[in-house]
């Protein structure tokens, strides 16, 4: 079984917006989104000791080959990163063109994606990316089990539990509670440097440039303000009048 | 300006939260709703009183599961004739409305808590620090509400009903329900608590519930819990707040012991109130809390309980 992954390198720590190009500032430092560390880890679990083949893709910029190597190192097999300027700016719909076209080039069996991006706080890249590849998808994945070309998924909604099937070829969106992902060995490291690693551009996922980026987002940022402020936010510290600190808290909002 | 309101339903009850959004896009000009369906038909007249002037009715034993792929196929085709398609966020809109963006290159905007009759969405981002708006380059515009964002205005208004017949894409059907949840019907819901008490993985052991018990008997709440707990076993599911779980909103929330994971935040940030209680400084929950105390729930919450159950009497 062929297994692809997709993954996010996002900025680590507090993120900052760009104020000129209103992006997300992606200068800094960056991780693997946390989220997709669990689909990593459940694409590993899924092929177990048998013949499959785990290959990891990411969209970004160069730097995103830190995620990548980090997947890889996990234990990952093999790793796709379409890293183009065109690309740069993309909303949900220009991004999952790219994705989709990086996807058709490798025809998995399985296609599985993180609950979602720490930066964005999206959660909805899997369900464009499966209709653009006209596959079934299901999300909020607690559980996956493949037998027989088929995958059966046991997700959490807000009413409890559905169990889910859908023939594969199939796009499964996992939830952090699936697993707890493992960390990279220092052999897994080392390995990781020999693994295949492809850099590819967006005119490799068949996708013109008109249609990623920017240029092909339908969305956009028109400007930046400050929150509504929560009131008078206060922090106290300590045990010992903690306790009459709250009833006073609670007398004087009049919650009891 | 018209907009389409994609109106919810679990159980044969219509969801407060998207006839909240269908509220809010009755103001912006023409709401109509679209309920998909196996027997929605007897829905319709609900979703008119609370605002929409037609319901379009898509009800077919095909689409009795609530998977998000036919119902792509059914929005596509209502879809062009608006301005915008609105969504109230869930785990089954949210797919939808991904799959709606793809389907018809329009694009999404996530998260928003409000609009404006010119369509510039408002969405807190990076950890609610900054508020941003966002628009939309082409039409139909989509867009997912978070949770509690409007409240439901009943207007007693008759919509039109009409029917929608789709023929669904051959992948759409794909996918099928082995088992579906239901909504536990004991007890009175959390979701209608003025004053929340809600216990994490900082609580250290089941058995410490009762902290949270009793301290949600002092102040007259219900108790709530976190995926973590719920997943560890210490609390039943129909407890738990969350992404998936409850979303609520009372007047007073008590966080014992929760860090404030996103998964858990954005089922009670809409709280009046936010008061939290937890050792590590650092806990992201403070810094969406009214009033944060640094602090050993075992030490605090018996103290606090007794002291508010001195006032009490």
């Amino acid at each position: 079984m062929k297994i692809a992954v997709c993954v996010k390198h996002v900025p680590e720590g507090h993120g900052r917006i760009e104020p000129g190009s209103k992006r997300l500032d992606r200068s800094g430092e960056g991780a693997l989104n946390h989220f997709d560390a669990n689909a990593v880890e459940e694409a590993l679990r899924l092929k177990g000791d048998g013949d499959g083949e785990v290959v990891v893709i990411s969209m970004g910029p160069d730097r995103a080959a830190d995620s990548l190597r980090k997947a890889l190192a996990m234990g990952a097999d093999r790793a796709v990163l379409v890293s183009d300027e065109a690309a740069a700016g993309a909303d949900l719909v220009a991004t999952s063109k790219v994705l989709a076209g990086a996807l058709a080039r490798e025809s998995a069996d399985l296609v599985l994606f993180g609950q979602q991006a720490s930066d964005a706080d999206g959660a909805v890249l899997w369900a464009a990316v499966a209709e653009r590849l006209r596959r079934p998808v299901v999300s909020q994945a607690a559980e996956v089990t493949v037998d027989g070309g088929r995958v059966r998924v046991k997700r959490q909604t807000e009413f409890g539990y559905d169990v889910i099937e859908a023939p594969l070829p199939a796009v499964v969106a996992v939830s952090d509670a699936i697993n707890e992902p493992r960390y990279p060995s220092l052999k897994g490291i080392m390995g990781a440097k020999k693994k295949p690693f492809e850099t590819i551009s967006v005119s490799d996922t068949g996708v013109d440039a008109s249609e990623a980026g920017e240029a092909g987002s339908k969305t956009e940022v028109l400007a930046l303000g400050d929150p509504p402020a929560r009131g008078d936010a206060r922090k106290i510290e300590g045990d010992a009048n903690a306790a009459q600190a709250i009833v006073d808290f609670l007398a004087e909002k009049r919650l009891i | 300006m018209s907009v389409l309101v994609f109106v919810e339903h679990h159980d044969g009850e219509l969801q407060k939260g998207s006839l909240g959004v269908l509220a809010k896009a009755a103001t912006l000009g023409d709401a109509d709703a679209v309920l998909v369906g196996d027997g929605v038909r007897e829905l319709a007249a609900g979703a008119g009183r609370f605002g929409a002037k037609t319901v379009h009715v898509a009800d077919d034993a095909s689409l009795a599961a609530p998977l998000s792929q036919p119902r792509v196929d059914v929005l596509a085709t209502l879809a062009g004739n608006y301005d915008a398609v609105f969504f109230a966020n869930s785990v089954l809109a949210a797919d939808v409305a991904a799959g709606l963006a793809a389907r018809l290159d329009a694009g999404l905007n996530w998260d928003l808590v409000d609009v404006t009759a010119d369509f510039t969405g408002k969405r807190p981002a990076l950890q609610d620090s900054v508020l941003v708006d966002v628009g939309w380059r082409s039409t139909p515009r989509l867009a997912l509400f978070r949770s509690g964002s409007f409240d439901p205005h009943e207007t007693g208004v008759e919509a039109e009903v009409r029917d929608v017949t789709v023929a669904l894409e051959a992948f759409s059907t794909e996918t099928t329900m082995a088992e579906q949840a239901h909504a536990e019907a004991s007890g009175p819901s959390i979701e209608d608590a003025d004053v929340i008490v809600a216990g994490g993985r900082g609580l250290g052991a089941p058995e410490n519930f009762t902290l949270a018990e009793e301290l949600a008997r002092a102040l007259g709440g219900a108790v709530g819990a976190t995926r973590a707990v719920v997943d560890a076993g210490w609390y039943p599911y129909s407890a738990q707040i969350g992404q998936t779980g409850k979303t609520v909103s009372p007047k007073l929330y008590v966080a014992l012991g929760i860090s404030g994971a996103i998964q858990h935040k954005v089922g009670m940030q809409s709280s009046n109130v936010i008061v939290a209680i937890n050792k590590d400084p650092n806990a992201p929950i403070f810094e969406f809390s009214d009033l944060g105390v640094v602090g050993d729930v075992h030490e605090i919450v018996p103290k606090l309980t007794e002291l508010v159950n001195q006032r009490k009497s």
